[in-house]
């Protein structure tokens, strides 16, 4: 079978090298990290930027959207949810990230975005909701702008210039974060979004989280851009290669970004470089197209987001095995909870498609509405 | 030789033996390689092919559709699939603007024999934008011709009839049928003509338009009917939306006085609307009823948990048989 053997990425990252600051370094080739998969500061003066509580925070968001995304999958294969898509092994691009903003910026996430939606506010029970197919899954929670997951490919790039902008012009000191990944870099929404940010030096902020693999598409048939950063450079605004695994670097990055932004410099590309331990999507089978059992062992083994954070943070004595049992126990029980809320919201009635079309509904909704009804009152069987 | 297959499999063997066939037949599009495409409609064709001919591209609609129309341009014979039919979005300029105009511009000294492949339509617990049935897009745009089957063995002789088409095609799957059912193909090469209609049941009460996934519900309900009031309802699976077949639809009318169709998509300005047109200008006199639309709603299609609600129904499509024969 044709199968791609070589993975650059994991070379790529096997390669990677600490340098002194996210706005330091070339971004055509380093990759930012200071905390190493170890659990090493690779880097000095950390401890004085991250204050504990924080790198604590982190690592609780950290465990608690991976039991979520685990979850997930059960309920997917138990046939109570839908399609999944999962992020596991993404933790600390998503969680680092969403952490760094404040309540009234603005959230593009996709629909594998759901641990930084999670972590800037929305309800677990609402991303449930969500995956089973209701139509109240995308609703943003009051005070946050958490847009629904964008479904196509890089779209959703361009309104956070959009939304960017309109901060911008009402003089709010706000950002827009679009996610996106490796794929979405060959669309030309992508270069659309860079571009029009850069010309109106618009507060936006693109992450883009490269795990190397659009589906089945590794990153050397994506590009032979050698690296996603480095595009920046065509538009002139900054791009910045991070390690999406290491949160201390992905947050540190995302501050200096945000600063950026505040300060009317423009936006930033970050280029994040992790990996999705599963598939694309729960009806997806990884195996057709990768090592699967062999690269998703060695990310988790080598560099897992989750584990280099528990090991420094046991160290500094932030962390013990008993807090790690109490956290376990409080996030199933979150959870759980939120499962039965989910399961338990009013199910989605057949009425509730014909709202919100528009503000106010045209005739012809209107009508085929209740053709619909008096065909369900005489007893027409539904669907 | 035939043997009992899927939809999938009679889509897979149809490019596989035109790829063995004309040396001109290329694959493009995403996940179509390695993994065989996201469907398995690709399945295997790399490793027979290799990847200059079965080839994973980046993600990129646009990308792909106006590379494909280079390529026809210049002697290859590309066949594009798109994973979802809403995701074409970005290559939906290169379609209306450039492959459906070539032959037009330069007063046909070049043309594009392209072939698009969507998978299109619900009611297989989608995601959002996995749903969609717009093909009234494609059907209104001079220069393309869109094409939907209905069964195996239309799928394999009209994909075939696609590739050899020298215009581009749109040749839109219908997710829901791709493993609903196997029927007997052959396994030689043939044709189905496109523009052509399929009558599936002759009956003289009313005449039934349908095509893709709604076909098999409008058989159901109009065989449902029979046993139930013993009318006789001829079904007819339209397979062209573009060209029309014209004549199988008159003439059908003409002889039942009756019509009825019954559309996924969003009831206005669907493919129902055009074809009552049609039978209004050639067969307004021969009518005994108003002609009845049985369709999806004006709305988005509705998240999974209510898909249902929005997809026509043989008790909806019965209830319009009702309807339009009791006038």
């Amino acid at each position: 079978m044709w199968m791609v053997t070589i993975n650059g990425l994991t070379e790529q990252i096997s390669q990677m090298k600490a340098i002194t600051s996210s706005t330091g370094g070339n971004v055509m080739t380093d990759v930012y990290q200071v905390l190493t998969p170890q659990g090493e500061l690779s880097v000095k003066g950390i401890e004085e930027k991250i204050d504990p509580a924080t790198m604590v925070k982190m690592y609780e968001n950290m465990v608690f959207v991976r039991a979520f995304d685990r979850k997930s999958v059960i309920l997917q294969r138990q046939g109570r949810m839908g399609t999944y898509a999962p992020f596991e092994g993404q933790e600390a691009s998503q969680v680092g990230s969403a952490m760094a903003l404040t309540a009234g910026d603005w959230l593009f996430p996709t629909y594998r975005d759901h641990a930084a939606s999670i972590t800037h506010g929305q309800s677990l029970m609402r991303v449930f909701l969500y995956w089973m197919g209701h139509m109240e899954g995308s609703i943003s929670p009051e005070g946050k702008n958490i847009m629904p997951p964008c479904v196509p490919i890089a779209t959703q790039m361009v309104h956070a210039v959009g939304t960017a902008w309109a901060s911008k012009v009402k003089g709010e000191k706000k950002v827009s974060l679009a996610y996106f990944g490796d794929g979405a870099t060959s669309e030309g929404d992508f270069h659309e979004a860079l571009n029009f940010a850069g010309v109106y030096k618009a507060p936006a902020i693109f992450f883009c989280q490269n795990n190397g693999f659009a589906i089945s598409v590794p990153f050397e048939l994506q590009s032979s851009s050698a690296t996603i950063a480095q595009r920046a450079l065509a538009y002139d605004i900054k791009g910045v290669r991070v390690d999406g695994n290491d949160i201390f670097a992905v947050w540190l990055t995302m501050k200096d970004a945000i600063e950026r932004a505040h300060a009317g410099e423009g936006p930033t590309l970050i280029e994040a470089m992790t990996f999705r331990y599963g598939a694309h999507t729960t009806a997806d089978d990884p195996k057709k197209y990768r090592d699967q059992e062999k690269l998703s062992q060695e990310w988790r083994n080598e560099r897992d987001p989750i584990t280099r954070l528990r090991i420094y943070l046991e160290k500094r004595n932030l962390w013990n095995q008993e807090k790690e049992e109490h956290l376990l126990k409080q996030t199933d029980v979150k959870i759980d909870q939120a499962v039965q809320e989910a399961e338990e919201y009013p199910k989605s009635k057949p009425e509730d498609m014909f709202k919100h079309v528009f503000a106010e509904t045209p005739w012809m909704i209107q009508e085929q509405e209740q053709e619909l009804k008096r065909f369900t009152d005489k007893g027409g069987d539904r669907a | 030789m035939s043997r009992k297959i899927t939809m999938i499999q009679a889509i897979t063997e149809a490019m596989d033996q035109k790829l063995a066939d004309d040396p001109r037949v290329m694959l493009l599009g995403e996940d179509i390689g390695i993994n065989g495409g996201v469907f398995r409609a690709t399945e295997g064709l790399i490793e027979k092919y290799g990847k200059e001919r079965v080839v994973d591209t980046p993600l990129a609609e646009a990308g792909i559709m106006g590379s494909a129309i280079g390529l026809g341009l210049n002697g290859m014979i590309p066949v594009a699939e798109v994973q979802f039919l809403a995701f074409i979005y970005p290559g939906f300029e290169q379609i209306v603007s450039h492959a459906a105009r070539m032959r037009y511009r330069t007063r046909g000294q070049y043309h594009v024999p392209m072939v698009i492949r969507t998978p299109f339509g619900a009611g297989i617990r989608g995601p959002e934008l996995h749903s969609e049935s717009v093909e009234t897009f494609f059907t209104h745009v001079p220069g393309l011709k869109v094409v939907v089957p209905s069964t195996p063995y239309d799928a394999k002789g009209l994909l075939i009839s696609a590739i050899e088409d020298p215009d581009p095609v749109m040749f839109l799957e219908p997710t829901k049928l791709y493993r609903a059912f196997k029927e007997d193909v052959p396994e030689e090469m043939y044709r189905i003509p496109i523009g052509k209609a399929n009558v599936l049941q002759e009956g003289y009460d009313l005449s039934i338009f349908a095509w893709g996934a709604m076909v098999r519900v409008a058989l159901n309900a109009a065989k449902q009917i029979d046993r139930e009031k013993g009318w006789k309802c001829e079904v007819i699976d339209l397979r062209s939306l573009y060209p029309l077949d014209r004549e199988t639809i008159i003439s059908s009318v003409k002889k039942t006085g009756r019509a009825l169709v019954v559309q996924e998509a969003h009831k206005t300005l669907g493919v129902a609307s055009e074809i009552i047109s049609l039978i209004n200008d050639e067969a307004l006199m021969y009518l005994k009823s108003p002609i009845k639309r049985v369709t999806g709603f004006d709305v988005p299609v509705p998240q999974f948990s209510i898909e249902d609600d929005y997809m026509p129904t043989e008790a909806r499509v019965k209830h319009g048989i009702e309807e339009t024969i009791v006038y």
